[in-house]
């Protein structure tokens, strides 16, 4: 794992680059609300918005203004009141319960902010569970695993089980597992929450040196402004609506931007 | 989905302290359940033994009569009433009542005295040593050989000793299918030399047993007896009537069944709780595979392997259990009665699905009710 690298190397590296701007995910008029009657609460307003391959996108914003809301809309795992999302060009809320379930499958890697890792199983076993629902025989889904382990520089500690490693590592075992089926959009949920400063600078420069490339786009929930530095575009949010984008910290050029 | 069994076999028996309490749960659920009704079984298949042993098709008794050993005995016109009835092959008597045996030692020991109709001995038992035709001489009993044997202090061909103040003689020993209820010796002699043997009322044929002709006119020899006024049972009717006396009127059955119902509460307290447990401290891990795109079936699959799992083992060491546990008994006790029937493992069988669905059922309902997003959002 080659970590950590300054954002000002990162820049060094990125600057030249050019990455060809095609949308990844275009949310339009997400709405969300929960309760009923006087309960009722509106936690998302009609809120749009693209993203981009080769991107990481931030979403930022106070306790309640509907982050992880509107991230769960996008992801497909909450179904919006009103609005549309398009990721890779598949209006994904037109899909039924068990297509859905694959198209997150396929597409999506999910980090949570918890990990919630499996502790009666292995790093590797974990790590392997998306190939495994996807029905890849069980030795090469350990065989696929231990190969992201050694990428996310876990390598030795496959066979043991999350309990017994760090915060740190648990973390990288959490992005190893959301990577194996090779999704086109990451999601991570305060990917630093849990983390020290340094441990969580090391896992986004990861995350932007290994896991991002041309085809995949991250989007990261994150209250941590140490990390603001890593992302191409902030989409900060308030009161349940985009209060803003802005460009991050990683000066990333894209075509036409 | 060989692959998620898998997984699902590993979150499950990787909680060892759950895993070993779902299991003992269920074996000792299973355990009682078999053992419960294999004690009934046995009960009842050796209530039924000299029905089974004997083997006649039709037996001709008094209404009252309940059980095969509480015999009302008939007059002896009924015998010939009965074989004059249209479509009788053949009709005989049997004598079946109680004795006391004086053993060398001067003990007494009480026995079941069968008398066989004295001119074609229907009903005998399946010789040994010596041949059924030396019943007939002076004195002549068959001591059956089986579990009770030993209580009359396990005698020869030859050997003598008292019935009732009567010299008897032990002339050959036999076999039958199915020991008796009571834990009394079985010896075998004519009608004539039991009714000499054995003090009687003024009526004295136990049952009338009845050969048909054929089948077709076991309908027609049941009406005739019912008109003399008594009853006409096949076999399986008899067996079937045993059975309900001791299932029903003596509480047995009752008792039995209780045990039964406690065992089976028991087991789906200790494995519902368990399992149900699992399923909460896992609850936000299943969320999570949702959320990475498991289907609901298939989540659904992964608890219904584990509950089946945990059950079929359960089942299968619960049943190994009390298969051992009467064997050993067996050993030690030659007429405890207990019978593992294909019935008794069906029943506990069935009684382990139903644990093994409402534990499931509940988990089910539960992760099937986690939403994704509850887990994203934490």
């Amino acid at each position: 794992m080659d970590m950590p690298d300054t954002p000002g190397n990162i820049a060094e590296k990125t600057v030249a680059k050019t990455v060809a701007k095609t949308v990844a995910i275009r949310a339009e008029g997400l709405t969300k609300g929960f309760g009923d009657g006087e309960t009722y609460t509106r936690a998302v307003s009609d809120v749009s918005f693209e993203a981009y391959h080769g991107e990481i996108l931030f979403v930022v914003g106070p306790s309640g203004s509907g982050k992880t809301t509107m991230l769960s809309m996008v992801s497909g795992i909450l179904r919006p009141d009103a609005g549309r999302v398009s990721i890779e060009g598949q209006d994904i809320w037109s899909l039924s319960t068990d297509q859905l379930a694959h198209f997150r499958l396929n597409t999506i890697g999910f980090v949570f902010q918890d990990f919630h890792l499996f502790p009666r199983l292995t790093t590797a076993e974990n790590v392997a569970i998306p190939l495994i629902i996807k029905r890849h025989p069980w030795d090469e889904a350990m065989s696929e695993a231990r190969r992201f382990l050694e990428i996310v520089g876990l390598a030795n500690r496959a066979d043991v089980p999350p309990v017994k490693l760090s915060g740190g590592e648990q973390q990288r075992v959490a992005i190893a597992r959301a990577l194996i089926a090779q999704p086109d959009l990451l999601v991570l949920d305060e990917p630093t929450a849990s983390l020290d400063g340094d441990t969580g600078r090391n896992i986004i420069s990861f995350v932007r040196n290994q896991v991002l490339n041309d085809k995949r786009c991250i989007l990261i929930i994150t209250h941590d402004s140490r990390i603001f530095e890593f992302a191409d575009r902030i989409l900060n949010m308030e009161d349940g609506r985009v209060t803003g984008i802005a460009d991050g910290g990683s000066h990333v050029a894209h075509e036409g931007v | 989905m060989f692959g998620i069994l898998r997984i699902a076999y590993k979150l499950l028996a990787n909680d060892r302290t759950k895993f070993t309490a779902l299991i003992v749960g269920i074996t000792f659920a299973v355990f009682l359940m078999v053992q419960m009704t294999a004690m009934f079984a046995g009960v009842l298949s050796r209530s039924s033994a000299t029905v089974y042993n004997v083997g006649a098709s039709i037996w001709v008794m008094d209404p009252a009569v309940q059980t095969v050993s509480n015999s009302i005995p008939m007059p002896d016109a009924v015998l010939d009433e009965v074989r004059s009835l249209p479509g009788v092959k053949f009709a005989v008597p049997l004598y079946s009542g109680g004795g006391l045996v004086k053993l060398a030692d001067g003990t007494y020991q009480a026995v079941t005295i069968m008398g066989l109709d004295d001119t074609t001995l229907f009903g005998r038992p399946q010789m040994l040593k010596g041949q059924i035709e030396d019943i007939y001489g002076e004195s002549g009993f068959i001591a059956v050989v089986d579990s009770e044997y030993t209580k009359l202090g396990s005698p020869k061909v030859g050997d003598e000793f008292e019935i009732n103040d009567n010299r008897a003689r032990i002339v050959g020993l036999a076999r039958v299918a199915s020991n008796g209820l009571f834990g009394v010796p079985s010896l075998y002699t004519t009608y004539s030399r039991a009714l000499q043997y054995l003090p009687n009322t003024r009526f004295t044929t136990s049952y009338i047993l009845v050969e048909p002709k054929s089948e077709a006119d076991i309908p027609a020899i049941r009406d005739g007896v019912a008109r003399i006024g008594y009853i006409a049972l096949t076999r399986d009717e008899f067996v079937s009537q045993i059975s309900h006396f001791y299932t029903f009127k003596t509480g047995i059955g009752t008792n039995l069944l209780m045990m039964s119902a406690i065992a089976f509460i028991v087991g789906l307290s200790i494995s519902g709780q368990t399992f149900y447990s699992f399923i909460l401290e896992n609850l936000e891990k299943f969320g999570a595979l949702k959320a990475i795109g498991m289907t609901s079936r298939e989540l659904i699959t992964m608890i219904l392997f584990q509950a089946g799992f945990v059950s079929l083992t359960g089942y299968g060491l619960g049943t190994g259990l009390c298969a051992t546990m009467i064997w050993l008994a067996r050993a030690r006790l030659p007429d405890y009665a207990s019978i593992i029937t294909p019935g008794n493992l069906l029943l506990a069988l069935g009684m382990v699905v139903v644990i093994a669905g409402v534990s499931s059922w509940f988990g089910v309902r539960r992760v099937l009710r986690i939403e994704p997003f509850d887990i994203f959002r934490g």
